[in-house]
């Protein structure tokens, strides 16, 4: 259980907008995964969450740092095309917008399999097609639908076949970029059950990115929050929603919908100004796992 | 109190290549002024062709089956297209769930919401109209106005831009405010932001708020009273506190139990079984039978009518009917809901 499967040391990732402005979309991110845990990422829009993850997949080439994905470091060129087949089958991704990361020219059946098409893996059940109905089994749809079109399909079913997409490959590592922030509550739960399936079931570890915390503190493990490219806090999850350090951490836990209207009336948000502390200041251990990032006012422990 | 808005029995159906979709099924529902209806539900239910009925944006292929659409006392379900642009703005304006789309990105936000208040007062001066402008953008709490308002929509963050758009919704002063899904497209913290800007609003200007949402937990901390929709109907409404202390409909507790909130770690979240119908092929009775656990023999045959629980309170359920089986034992699946205590692990997030 405590071995790392992903380690990302001081990942950087800048994005240019001209000669003079760039823009630190992903600044000194570290944080590790372990295998078999669920480790959530949360932050507000526009916190490099998303950034950060095409980073881990090779879709983009981070500026400077370290990815090591089972000791092999991703970023660089040669170590990259030596373990290419493995690094593409073993980590597997799944997108925020269903509609749009699946073709719509493609059936059902056909975007499942593409994966094992396009790395010419023996289907272990005898056909593609089998294949991809085993997989649409799995994740609770009929065979019924394997000759649909994307657009045929609901947004719940749609984030299903993305899923099954992504589970073609047996993934080791799975990245989940917001995979239930648009659907509904009732399918929501589905779609949590099953990751916490495959998580309990397969062993497989998740990069979970989320910015709905109820979500977060029910599926993971250990959570990392981010905020202007940096992380501010990671902890055990139960640790982090009991006892969250960091004013941005605070700030984003009372921020939290809850569904009990005469609490709810009475809540008080706390809003974080970034003005009031120093920034970035420095990562420190408090305990075990839980990291925060100090800043000028002193954190009472 | 008299009602502000009140629709009767309303029926709206699609003429689709499949046949008739019943989007609408007999909905009953008043708005009583400067309170908040919640309307939840999940999506295809008929939410937003609510809303659109009642400002008349339908597509060409909808028309009004049955009811009647009462605003201000005045019957305006067979209101043309000329008198409904003098009520629009005026009597009711909408906020749409995406700001992205709804705001022109070539115009400046200024002249945006300063092209909603010269539709109400068309002879106003250039000066009174900016600042007017000026006392929107105040009102929606968006800081340094003056320099605000020269900019455009991409120079602004998703908060803002929603702000903007409930800036121009409220610059003809309505009476009915409709906020269709107005927090969904943003973060955890700009939507706490944005549902007190609407409490707030609420209070100075006492509108009326219908407020669509699919999610339970957005709506209870500003509604005071909610309609569950599911397949085109209301079944289900009462005050906040009726819909989540004490929810009869199945289907609304099956919502309040999906919820992840009230799930200890470990455990498998509830999931409510099944698919909602297609609407263009309802079956026969409660169209949510086949997905309820407590079914009765009646509900695959007949459509169950509004049980009056309380005041406030209705529910169409057959479960309520006195000869259906008491609805104690169906209770015990839902312990920590109806008797108002939660679960420990829920409270420590309020401050």
């Amino acid at each position: 259980m405590c071995e790392v499967l992903l380690d990302v040391q001081h990942l950087t990732h800048y994005f240019k907008i001209n000669s003079k402005i760039k823009i630190r979309a992903v600044d000194d991110l570290s944080f590790q995964i372990r295998r078999g845990e669920i480790f959530g990422l949360v932050g507000e829009s526009g916190c490099g969450k998303s950034t950060a993850a095409y980073c881990l997949m090779n879709i983009y080439r981070p500026f400077s740092g370290k990815i090591l994905y089972r000791g092999i470091d991703i970023c660089d060129p040669k170590a990259y095309r030596r373990n290419k087949k493995m690094l593409q089958t073993s980590r597997q991704m799944i997108f925020q917008d269903s509609a749009s990361s699946l073709n719509g020219r493609m059936k059902v059946a056909e975007i499942i399999a593409e994966p094992m098409e396009i790395h010419h893996i023996r289907p272990p059940r005898g056909s593609l097609r089998r294949e991809a109905e085993f997989q649409l089994h799995y994740v609770g749809m009929e065979a019924s639908y394997l000759d649909r079109y994307p657009s045929q399909l609901s947004g719940g079913m749609r984030q299903r076949v993305a899923i099954a997409r992504a589970l073609t490959m047996e993934p080791a590592l799975l990245i989940a970029d917001e995979p239930v922030a648009s659907l509904d509550v009732s399918i929501q739960a589905q779609i949590l059950n099953l990751f916490k399936h495959l998580q309990s079931e397969h062993g497989f570890s998740i990069l979970f990115i989320a910015h709905d915390l109820s979500v977060v503190k029910y599926l993971c493990d250990r959570v990392g929050v981010m905020y202007r490219g940096r992380l501010v806090e990671t902890a055990p999850s139960g640790e982090l929603f009991e006892n969250p350090l960091h004013p941005y951490t605070k700030a984003l836990l009372s921020a939290i919908p809850c569904p009990d209207p005469r609490r709810e009336r009475h809540r008080v948000w706390q809003e974080y100004d970034p003005a009031l502390f120093e920034w970035p200041g420095e990562m420190v251990e408090i305990s075990p796992d839980h990291l925060v990032r100090k800043g000028e006012e002193k954190i009472e422990n | 109190m008299e009602s502000l808005l009140e629709i009767r029995d309303l029926s709206v159906s699609f003429d689709t290549s499949q046949g008739e979709l019943k989007a609408l099924r007999n909905v009953n529902l008043s708005l009583y002024p400067g309170e908040v209806l919640a309307l939840v539900g999940e999506s295809g239910c008929g939410k937003s062709v609510l809303c659109k009925t009642i400002m008349k944006l339908l597509p060409e292929n909808a028309r009004i089956k049955n009811g009647r659409i009462l605003a201000a006392g005045k019957d305006i379900t067979d209101y043309r297209e000329k008198e409904m642009e003098r009520l629009r703005g005026r009597l009711f304006s909408m906020v749409f769930q995406n700001p992205m789309t709804v705001l022109n990105p070539a115009v400046s936000v200024g002249e945006q919401i300063g092209e909603a208040v010269r539709v109400r007062y068309p002879k106003m001066k250039r000066e009174e109209v900016l600042k007017r402008v000026l006392e929107l953008m105040d009102l929606t709490g968006i800081p340094e106005a003056e320099k605000r308002c020269k900019m455009y929509p991409c120079h602004f963050s998703g908060g803002m831009r929603q702000r903007s758009v409930m800036a121009i919704a409220l610059a003809c002063d309505p009476g009915i405010l409709l906020a269709d899904e107005p927090t969904t497209a943003l973060d955890v913290t700009v939507q706490a932001q944005i549902l007190d800007l609407l409490l707030m609003i609420q209070k100075k200007l006492k509108t009326a708020t219908l407020l669509v949402s699919h999610d339970l937990s957005v709506v209870a901390r500003v509604a005071d009273r909610i309609a569950v929709m599911y397949a085109g109907k209301i079944i289900e409404t009462g005050t906040s506190e009726d819909i989540f202390y004490d929810p009869r409909h199945p289907y609304t507790r099956g919502l309040l139990r999906s919820l992840p909130f009230f799930a200890e770690k470990g455990e498998e979240l509830y999931t409510i079984p099944g698919m909602p119908p297609s609407l263009t092929r309802l079956p026969r009775g409660d169209a949510f039978a086949c997905r309820n656990e407590y079914a009765l023999a009646i509900d695959y045959e007949k459509e169950p009518p509004m049980f009056r629980i309380s005041d406030t309170h209705y529910a169409a359920t057959w479960l309520l009917d006195p000869r259906a089986p008491s609805m104690e034992n169906i209770s015990l699946a839902w312990p920590d809901m109806l008797s108002g205590n939660r679960p420990e692990g829920g409270g420590e997030n309020s401050v």
